[in-house]
């Protein structure tokens, strides 16, 4: 194992992250923990800071310096993300609060205006409430039906199943690219194949796939691509919905106001271009400033270098957990992202969190907004260690030991 | 600042994880006059409370259903293992105590014999995260009592 090499390259990126200098209940922090929201660096940090102190004017409207530089700034992310994703167009990145909007968009504004009763939309049993609930609303609003593909003991799809559903009733396919509860990375390329060949659009929920895998929404071929930029070190409050440009034409704004129009009478109203057809109002500039920011710090690493780092970890971690007397790992995929979920004994998980907290160790505990993947398993949540580029081995050791602590309170 | 880990052994005294084991008045009651749902949206946990409550008023008997971590279960446990026999006015009060004393920053309430025991749920106070699982059931038979027809939470 080349961990030596490993080893240094983790050390220089930990230290890039203020938060994770600090302790916690005494002892140094180790945060398992972003999957739920990732650390940002320095760089974000103080790129925020220094367009709020010298270049913040609103976007797209003045003709000012600060409101030129504004503008600058927030474009210029618009172009990282589109080369970090590899969009054909920057037309194709429209920047939105998170993943959740950007799911919602697509189902109100794609969606909605098509559906049939009687239509299929097709998603999976691993999914986020971000990509369920949204196609429930979307369903009843139009008389569609959602179809679930199930998932297995390993807490993978049901690839031959899923495909089944995929039929001439499906008028769509969500998919997430990584599961958040369970790290399962799904096979969202055959998904899509599959799909595409009978010429049914496919949104995959990359809220969990942008942080540890190394994305081509072109070679996936999907028709949208949805994530957020706090999972992959940038800030709260940011996402992007990809869409192929003929689609995200050809479909309705998704809100009104501001900025997305380009002549407003009371007689008729004419729409701006993509991709500002679908930003309306004053956007979060200063946030995506810092997502602009966090894409140039990954490519800077390089997200196939971060991928094989985070992939030996988690075996590491997965090894370590498995020495422990009384665990029970909840999804053991044959290819899983650096995400784990697990049970103690029979110690309730926000147990586990508390007991975790004083050991200065943070983990998510509960049903991380996967309600119905707790329901396949029976229980009512997990604990959760996600790792990320920052994360080393004494973490997974800390975790360890904070384990045997929570043993010994309720021996 | 205290030491976090005589902090920890605060939160999980003896008594709370007795009660959390060995849960008290766990079960369906079947003639109960008074039922409640108590949920955690935070995490997702249930409990069902039953009571029966005579003609004086005053309840005859308690008990609850549902999963949850140490500190609801425990909770929900020493709640009915108080409210049984109470009063149904007196039972309030003590929800009223109760919530009043884990969620405001100083210790204001009386000291009452009957309440000690609930002495043991003060740890939760350290752990504003953790509030919300010790005052669940307290809701709930709030709720009851209140007949109300929403499930109890507490947000």
């Amino acid at each position: 194992m080349s961990a030596p090499a490993h080893i240094s390259a983790a050390a220089s990126w930990r230290s890039d992250f203020p938060a994770l200098q600090q302790e916690v209940q005494g002892q140094p922090l180790a945060y398992l923990d972003s999957a739920a929201s990732a650390q940002q660096p320095a760089s974000v940090i103080d790129a925020i800071a220094k367009y709020e102190r010298e270049d913040h004017a609103n976007v797209h409207r003045g003709v000012h310096t600060l409101s030129h530089r504004a503008t600058e700034a927030y474009e210029g992310s618009r172009d990282k993300i589109r080369g970090f994703i590899n969009a054909r167009s920057r037309s194709e990145i429209v920047l939105t609060s998170g993943t959740t909007e950007s799911i919602n968009l697509v189902a109100q504004s794609f969606c909605r205006p098509r559906l049939q009763p009687g239509d299929k939309i097709v998603i999976t049993h691993l999914e986020h409430h971000a990509n369920i609930v949204p196609w429930q609303l979307v369903c009843e609003q139009t008389g569609a039906e959602l179809a679930v593909a199930p998932i297995n003991e390993r807490g993978e799809v049901e690839l031959g199943e899923m495909l089944e559903l995929i039929d001439d009733k499906t008028f769509f396919v969500g998919v997430a690219h990584v599961s958040n509860a369970l790290g399962t990375v799904c096979p969202v390329a055959r998904i899509i194949e599959h799909a595409k060949a009978r010429g049914i659009p496919v949104l995959v929920d990359g809220a969990q796939g942008v942080p540890h895998l190394d994305v081509d929404v072109q070679a996936l071929g999907c028709d949208f691509y949805a994530f957020s930029g706090h999972k992959m070190f940038g800030p709260t409050g940011t996402g992007v919905l990809w869409g192929r440009e003929e689609l995200l034409d050809a479909m309705p704004p998704w809100q009104g106001g501001g900025d997305m129009i380009l002549e407003v009478s009371f007689d008729k109203t004419i729409y701006n271009d993509l991709p500002y057809k679908f930003e309306a109002g004053t956007p979060n500039i200063s946030g995506v400033v810092g997502f602009g920011a966090a894409v140039d710090y990954l490519q800077a690493i390089g997200m196939q270098h971060i991928a094989d780092y985070e992939h030996d970890l988690h075996d590491y971690m997965v090894g370590e957990l498995k020495k422990i007397d009384g665990i029970r790992l909840i999804g053991e995929a044959r290819e899983q992202a650096s995400v784990q979920s697990f049970l103690l004994d029979d110690i309730h998980s926000h147990d586990l969190g508390t007991i975790l907290d004083h050991q200065g160790v943070a983990i998510r505990t509960g049903h991380h907004c996967a309600m119905p993947v707790m329901q396949y398993f029976g229980i009512s949540g997990t604990a959760r260690a996600s790792l990320a580029l920052y994360n080393n081995r004494d973490d997974v050791d800390r975790l360890v030991a904070a384990l045997g602590k929570a043993r010994e309170i309720f021996g | 600042m205290s030491d976090p880990q005589n902090e920890m052994q605060d939160l999980y005294r003896e008594l709370i994880l007795d009660h959390s084991r060995n849960p008290r008045h766990f079960g369906r009651l079947s003639d109960a006059t008074h039922t409640a749902d108590g949920i955690n949206p935070l995490c997702g946990d249930k409990l069902k409370l039953y009571l029966r409550v005579d003609d004086q008023g005053c309840i005859e008997s308690s008990s609850f259903e549902g999963s949850g971590c140490a500190i609801s279960v425990a909770s929900a446990s020493l709640m009915t293992d108080t409210v049984t026999g109470l009063p149904v006015d007196e039972a309030e009060s003590c929800f009223e105590e109760i919530t009043q004393r884990l969620t405001s920053d100083n210790d204001t309430s009386r000291s009452d014999a009957g309440l000690d025991k609930l002495r043991a749920l003060d740890g939760v106070r350290a752990y504003p995260a953790r509030v919300k699982c010790a005052t669940l059931a307290w809701h709930a038979l709030h709720s009851a009592l209140e007949n109300e027809t929403t499930p109890a939470t507490t947000e």
